[in-house]
């Protein structure tokens, strides 16, 4: 029995290159069991090059992989004790729903009685009841996406690798099938890795995200800690909005700094990380306390007084786009609490900007 | 689409001289010999349309059975010699990355760019006696005369003297050269199906633990069935009516149906017999293409139950 | 290290047995050519053995007026027939992929049919039309090219039409909404969007007629009249007494001539590579 607490995947200073471009740069990460692990970018950050790594699709041009404690170096993908759901599903059009999900099993010389059972019960885990008769090109993607997940998930890995799987699906369907996967997730527990570009498809299922720019990763932290404690600017803007300041740093201490920026003045925040010793201010959009009367500041907190250029409504909030006195562009939202609540103001109007010094964070560039 | 009605002379002036050149020069000419094929020789030039069945009887001679029997098996042979050899060279080029691909397509393509009668005219000079296989055959024999003389086997296996295979005018020669000529037509429509083949399908195969093989037969051959059926048509009926292969290439008995077809319009000059014999040869191209109908609907049916 | 890096699930190409496959194909296809080539340039009327160079054969070649004549004509047949195989079959395309019709799927059936049936079928179809119906015989050149033109037309234009529909499938219909709705005429619309759009296919197509045209033997060899000299007709007289360094001499010129037509065709195509990739 291997150590229950060792990670199931650890990824050891690991780069792909193709010529001179770098896909992946020296990464490094160890992913724990039973987890459900989201890699987050923007396209071409090189996460799924990463994915495909695992699956033995790509080989790494150095560093080393190892799932369950083995090396991967050289074990081709029909030998890795781990599944994909492919971006196109890549269900087998020639194939029924059943045949399908049977596939995997058969190839691997499982005993005819044994597939029977175990694809029933993988058709009614994905809830694809009275459907296992059917060709792909009678199913809806939805549908389509669950052939694809059951038929990886019958063969028992020890990974499951998923390669923007939501992706191809409308919105509603998209939010019913997230909460499909972490339900399978938690019933089946084998350890999930999914690729995304969508930040809130990676906050609203996974327990950690790992955000990659460039071939490298920026961040490793659960989805609060990624979006309240984010350590760089990039991370910020890319989860969430965020406002920023530029800011000058006079002195740290400990775990926070004392800043001055142009707009708030001087004031005392918390960093981001203890290698940050320069960078920007962020605060989140609807940590901003707007105000339309005279400004009475609470104590400690900085005001700007700005203008309004644009209002943005979306039913549940609002998002409100200002100029501040030195011309900074910034946003507020505000949830719409209230029916029966005044109206939002109008462009052009003036106003004023609360914010709190323990909402600000300074971040690295 | 829209209706002819809403642009007639839109309509007519694009289809017009497609349809009047189709009906005048292939349709009526086709027209022409299925009448004819019921005439009767009455003079060297006279011909009487008697609507007999005499040529088509005669069809049935055991010899002309006999032609096309043979037409029917060497065709069938060289078409699944291209199969077999075209199905690795359509796989190679269809997962070449994407720089070599266009020069190892038109490598594939670039012997359509010679006349099909210097292609197989330059099998002659391959094939014969004292041809480049025959050499390369003695040059080998040598070599291993060679490498025997030191233990005295020399003449006990090789022989006293290199005998030339006897490669040109067989039937030998004749798939041979069916097969370097529609080479071709079979690795264009593989690689056309096996190029728009979904990618991540191969590896969702390879992902689930299926071996290369495996999924070579359980994924690859069955998605690249139209291609294949595409490539085994397009060699298999040109290969069946060929006749200057033959000519070239085949000996006194390697003749096939197209060479007595060519006979009876030509040095024969038995028209209705040579006009039945190419209708005989239509209804056969004809079956094979109602079966490749009936084949690909009855894959939609199944799909759709 | 590109080249030593290990060999991916899905790269076939790199495997060594796929490679040795290949290049035996390619020798396969290439060696007979190539060494038909070679020995044009043989000193040797029996042709078997290399006795040395010499360009003696390709002399003797250019001196033989009727097989110059024969080069001629075909050149002319493969140009004329490219040209209106390219116009008949491209219209047709446009009106099968445009237009509903009674006997829509009657003509688009049998428009493949010259594409599928046995050439020999067609070649002595069309012998005997040209006899039956009084083509006339005997006229002046290059008239007397005119059975052996529209009988490569009558093969080549439906290959035409096949692949400028492929082309045509996809076409977007609002482009052409679009120009009609900014003003364009039925005419400007179609020369200014719908053309341009068909242009690469007309280019294949026109390449592939022209292929088709310098390549075939069995139609010319049933359409040609008595006196009408064509190149595959004259080599196949020519091989037939033997194979002889001309033989090979004039398969070369003619291998030459149409290598370089086609790359001429190609890169006169390479200016719409934007097109091609715009569709």
């Amino acid at each position: 029995m291997r150590d229950v607490a060792a990670p199931i995947v650890e990824i050891q200073n690991v780069t792909k290159a193709y010529g001179k471009l770098k896909a992946v740069d020296d990464v490094s990460l160890a992913i724990p069991r039973n987890a459900f692990f989201a890699l987050l970018g923007p396209s071409g950050c090189g996460k799924t090059t990463l994915l495909r790594m695992l699956g033995g699709f790509e080989h790494t041009s150095t560093g080393r992989i190892l799932i369950d404690g083995e090396d991967m170096a050289g074990i081709q993908p029909n030998r890795r004790p781990v599944n994909m759901v492919f971006q196109s599903y890549a269900v087998f059009p020639h194939m029924t729903v059943a045949d399908n999900i049977a596939y995997g099993l058969k190839v691997t010389g499982v005993k005819r009685a044994a597939i029977a059972s175990r694809v029933e019960e993988a058709i009614a885990m994905v809830r694809l009841d009275g459907m296992a008769a059917r060709k792909p090109d009678q199913l809806s993607g939805g549908q389509r996406q669950r052939v694809a997940l059951a038929r990886a998930l019958v063969k028992r890995p020890k990974l499951l690798l998923l390669d923007e799987p939501l992706s191809a699906l409308d919105k509603k369907l998209r939010e019913e099938m997230q909460l499909e996967l972490v339900r399978l997730q938690t019933e089946v527990g084998i350890t999930f890795i999914i690729v995304t570009h969508d930040q809130e498809e990676a906050l609203g299922m996974a327990s950690e995200i790992a955000v990659m720019k460039e071939g490298r990763i920026l961040q490793i932290a659960p989805p609060r800690e990624l979006y309240e404690h984010p350590t760089r600017r990039f991370v910020a803007e890319f989860i969430g909005a965020s406002n920023s300041f530029p800011c000058e740093v006079l002195a740290i201490d400990g775990q926070n700094a004392r800043v001055r920026s142009p707009l708030l003045g001087e004031l005392t925040v918390e960093r981001s990380a203890p290698d940050v010793t320069s960078g920007t201010l962020i605060i989140r959009p609807e940590k901003v306390r707007m105000d339309f009367s005279t400004p009475e500041p609470t104590p400690g907190e900085a005001l700007i007084r700005g203008t309004i250029d644009q209002i943005a409504y979306f039913g549940d909030l609002s998002i409100v786009y200002l100029t501040a006195e030195d011309g900074s562009r910034l946003q507020c939202s505000r949830y719409n609490v209230s029916r029966i609540a005044a109206p939002d103001p109008r462009p052009g109007t003036a106003c004023t900007l609360g914010i709190h010094p323990e909402d600000l964070l300074l971040v690295g560039d | 689409m829209e209706s002819w009605r809403a642009q007639p002379a839109v309509f007519w002036a694009f289809v017009l001289p497609g349809a009047l050149w189709l009906l005048l020069f292939f349709l009526v000419p086709l027209g022409l010999i299925w009448i004819l094929a019921f005439g009767e020789r009455v003079g060297p030039v006279q011909i009487d349309i008697t609507w007999t069945m005499a040529n088509y009887l005669a069809v049935f001679d055991p010899v002309y059975v006999g032609l096309f029997w043979r037409s029917v098996w060497v065709a069938t042979i060289a078409t699944c010699i291209a199969l077999v050899m075209g199905l690795p060279v359509a796989l190679a080029v269809s997962f070449a990355p994407d720089r070599v691909k266009p020069i190892l397509l038109l490598l594939v393509i670039l012997p359509f760019w010679t006349n099909i009668l210097i292609r197989t005219y330059a099998m002659i000079a391959v094939l014969r006696t004292r041809g480049f296989v025959n050499f390369g055959l003695e040059y080998l024999w040598l070599l291993g005369k060679a490498f025997l003389l030191p233990f005295g086997l020399d003449e006990v296996v090789m022989g006293e003297r290199f005998e030339p295979l006897t490669l040109l005018y067989n039937n030998t020669a004749v798939i041979f050269g069916i097969v370097y000529v529609y080479l071709p037509f079979m690795v264009l429509p593989l690689y056309a199906t096996l190029d728009r083949l979904d990618r991540s399908l191969l590896e969702a195969s390879l992902d689930l633990g299926a071996g290369q093989i495996r999924t070579f037969f359980s994924i690859i051959v069955p998605l690249a069935k139209p291609g294949i059926i595409s490539g085994i048509i397009l060699v298999f009926i040109p290969a069946l009516g060929t006749f200057l292969i033959s000519d070239l290439l085949g000996g006194t008995d390697s003749l096939l149906i197209g060479n007595v077809i060519e006979r009876q319009f030509k040095a024969a000059n038995h028209w209705p017999l040579g006009s039945a014999m190419s209708f005989v040869l239509l209804y056969i191209t004809f079956a094979i293409l109602a079966l490749r109908a009936w084949l690909t609907s009855r894959e939609e049916a199944r799909a759709r139950a | 290290m590109l080249g030593r890096s290990p060999v991916g699930p899905l790269e076939y190409t790199r495997r060594l047995w796929l490679r040795l496959w290949l290049l035996a194909v390619f020798v396969f296809l290439y060696a007979p050519i190539v060494i038909l080539v070679v020995f044009s340039f043989n000193d040797s009327r029996r042709n078997i053995v290399w006795q040395g160079f010499t360009t003696d054969y390709y002399v003797r070649a250019a001196e033989n007026a009727s097989l110059i004549e024969a080069f001629g004509n075909s050149l002319i047949i493969a140009f004329v027939s490219t040209i209106l195989s390219t116009i008949i079959g491209a219209l047709l395309a446009l009106g099968l992929w445009r237009f509903r019709f009674p006997g829509r799927a009657a003509l688009d059936g049998a428009a493949a049919l010259p594409i599928v049936i046995p050439e020999i079928c067609m070649g002595v179809a069309l012998l005997v039309f040209f006899n039956r119906v009084g083509f006339p015989t005997g006229m002046p050149w290059p008239l007397n090219l005119a059975p052996i033109v529209i009988g490569h037309v009558a093969f080549s234009f439906p290959f035409v039409a096949v692949v400028v529909r492929a082309r045509m499938i996809g076409f977007d219909r609002s482009l052409e909404e679009a120009s009609k709705d900014l003003g364009a005429s039925e005419w400007q619309t179609f020369w200014n969007v719908t053309v341009p759009y068909m242009k690469p296919g007309l280019i294949a197509g026109g390449l592939l007629a022209m292929t088709l045209s310098l390549d075939d033997f069995v139609i010319t060899f049933f359409t040609s009249g008595p006196g009408t000299l064509t190149f595959p007709v004259q080599v196949y007289s020519m091989v037939r007494f033997g194979a002889t360094p001309e033989v090979n001499a004039a398969s070369t010129v003619l291998i030459v001539v149409t290598v370089l037509l086609t790359v001429i065709a190609v890169r006169w195509q390479r200016p719409d590579k934007e097109v091609a990739k715009l569709g």
